[in-house]
């Protein structure tokens, strides 16, 4: 099982850049340690800031940098990040156009017993809404590894959020299709396809070995990138099957699913069903026992598209 | 006449040309025009390196309006730079489908950063200072912030970090007009003694008549030479400066004049103009 998290990927690639690019800066907010970026802070310090617990400042700081030239990555905990700075990434990123990511760490649920507060099942459907934020919940480490190093390509905004502990791999050092802004066709299916991102792409591509068993043919995209949403792939392979399946680790309004149901109910009409968390603050537990609980692994995503194929 | 003489002119004909966009326009907020116009005229004609021509080099000077509803006046000051015409700007200022919006936006030449949000202008200028520091660069960073914006905590996030990375290269102004919409900035919030406050974040700070545009320049030198920390100005201004009929009250901070009122208004900025020679 792996033991990197993609907060670490993310580390990794910055400090492999950042060596040969002295534009890039990381911005943290008292989290650097939960952020995997203390080994960036030590190994530039003259590239490294510290804003203290002040995430508004974090993201407005960092709006200025990249203004003058620099490409900053602003990490914070997804839940302040998205929700506490919210006006900042609107008006000094996204509005302004300044090229600064932001990385929402131990994003959706990854804070488990913390409670509501540490949650970020709306950053979704906030950052989405934001014209000129691109929003990219990439699922393991080497894809996360990849989106990094294509933001570095280009110059605009981007929300991305990676959970908190390591996920099981997806891809492989050697074989890790990615291609900016297009989901990764990870199976191809005539009776149902799932559309998924971040750490439900693992359960739902299990589910789809499930229902092979069961003579289902499922396919499944992994849609990291959430916005701009990949609509020509979606409703290419959503016209093969009968029934969608969005799968997101995010309330259930305004996130993938939203997304998904818009795009297809207007191209390709066909049910589209939407599993996410509840619109409630969730129960207490491990992201696993969370998951578990909701229906969201492997045994419910099948259960479910079983289910709706009957 | 002296240089500063002909800028406290100039200043007076660009609160007239803020006047005939407010006309034009059907809106805008000419108090805080009128209190904060002398500090641009210093900063864009006499302290800034900033002009159309230098206006992508990496070394120029770098502002941002942070009480964005002043725009009037910011529009008047990058309009008589050269950044865009005057007369254009006059006649398309809030109309349908504008370039020349209500708050200031980087899609016009001259404007860095969108504002229009209170409280956004002091953070967003560390992070440029800080920047010009990494690059070593001589570049300078400035901001005008009103005194009701204060209230806003970013400000004082973005105060908190300035101090803490003595941010030499970085000059705050605040357009300490003492009224905002609702009335009294002592009555809404209490933001005395502003002195004590700034330099309790590790602030250099210096009071001066922010409608004198001798003083705010001879502020802006001092804040130059001064190291190890970033300078705040509190210029002390009047909401409405140039005429009686708007001075000092909280009801002009985004009135509409009447033609009377137009009339009454631009006699006495000639008044004002003339009192100078
Ligand atoms: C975050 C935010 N809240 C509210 C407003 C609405 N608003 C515009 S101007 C203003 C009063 C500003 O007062 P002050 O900062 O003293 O400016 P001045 O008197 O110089 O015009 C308010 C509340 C805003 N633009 N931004």
């Amino acid at each position: 099982m792996n033991k990197i998290p993609n907060r670490q990927a993310i580390c990794d690639v910055l400090l492999k850049k950042a060596a040969e690019d002295k534009d890039i800066v990381v911005l943290c907010s008292d989290s650097r340690g939960s952020a995997s970026l203390a080994p960036f802070a030590e190994a530039f310090p003259d590239q490294f800031v510290e804003v203290g617990i002040a995430e508004q400042n974090l993201v407005s700081i960092s709006a200025g940098l990249a203004k003058c030239g620099k490409k900053p990555f602003a990490a914070s905990p997804a839940c302040f990040l998205s929700t506490r700075s919210y006006e900042q990434a609107k008006v000094d990123c996204a509005y302004s156009n300044t090229n600064v990511t932001l990385v929402g760490i131990s994003g959706g649920i990854s804070y488990g017993s913390l409670g509501m507060s540490h949650h970020s099942a709306q950053d979704i459907a906030a950052m989405s809404a934001i014209p000129n934020m691109r929003v990219y919940i990439p699922s393991d480490r080497f894809q996360t590894a990849k989106l990094i190093e294509a933001l570095l390509l280009d110059e605009k905004p981007a929300y991305i959020r990676v959970g908190r502990n390591a996920v099981e791999d997806i891809y492989s050092e050697e074989n890790t299709p990615f291609e900016m802004d297009k989901a990764t066709v990870l199976a191809e299916g005539a009776d149902v396809l799932f559309v998924a991102c971040g750490e439900m792409v693992k359960p739902a591509l299990d589910a789809v070995a499930l229902l092979k068993e069961q003579g289902i043919s499922a396919g499944l995209l992994d849609m990291y990138c959430v916005k701009p949403l990949d609509r020509e792939t979606l409703i290419r392979e959503a016209q093969k099957a009968k029934v969608v399946i969005s799968v997101e680790e995010h309330a259930p309004f305004g996130g993938l699913g939203s997304m998904v149901s818009q795009a297809v109910g207007s191209t390709c009409p066909r049910k589209v069903i939407n599993l996410a968390l509840p619109d409630e603050p969730v129960i207490s537990g491990t992201s696993k026992e969370v998951f578990d609980h909701y229906g969201l692994n492997a045994e419910g995503i099948a259960k479910r598209a079983a289910e709706e194929l009957k | 006449m002296n240089e500063i003489q002909e800028l406290k002119v100039l200043a007076y004909d660009l609160r007239k040309k803020v006047v005939e966009m407010i006309v034009e326009g059907k809106g805008g907020h000419i108090g805080g025009d009128m209190s904060v116009m002398d500090i641009l005229v210093s900063l864009y004609f006499k302290v800034m390196n900033i002009s159309p021509e230098n206006q992508d080099d990496p070394d120029r000077d770098r502002f941002v309006m942070s009480k964005g509803h002043s725009v009037e006046a910011y529009y008047a000051v990058l309009a008589q730079k050269g950044f865009f015409p005057m007369e254009e700007v006059i006649s398309q200022f809030s109309k349908f489908g504008t370039k020349y919006i209500g708050h200031p936006n980087n899609k016009l030449p001259g404007i860095e950063m969108n504002s229009g949000s209170l409280g956004h202008g002091l953070p967003v200028c560390v992070g440029m200072a800080l920047a010009g520091r990494m690059d070593k660069r001589n570049y300078r960073v400035y901001t005008v912030m009103g005194d009701g914006e204060l209230a806003e905590g970013s400000v004082w996030e973005g105060a908190m970090a300035a101090g803490h990375y003595k941010l030499d290269n970085l000059c705050a102004v605040v357009d300490r007009n003492r009224l905002q919409i609702s009335g009294s900035t002592e009555d809404v919030m209490h933001h005395d003694s502003q002195e004590e406050r700034w330099y309790s974040f590790g602030w250099n700070v210096l009071s001066v008549n922010g409608n004198d545009i001798g003083e705010l320049c001879d502020a802006f030198e001092l804040a130059k030479g001064c190291k190890g920390k970033p300078t705040v100005i509190i210029a002390n201004t009047t909401k409405g400066c140039g005429s009686a009929v708007m001075e000092n009250k909280a009801a002009w901070h985004h009135k509409v004049p009447t033609p009377e009122e137009v009339e009454q208004i631009m006699k006495d900025l000639d008044a004002r103009k003339e009192a100078l020679s």
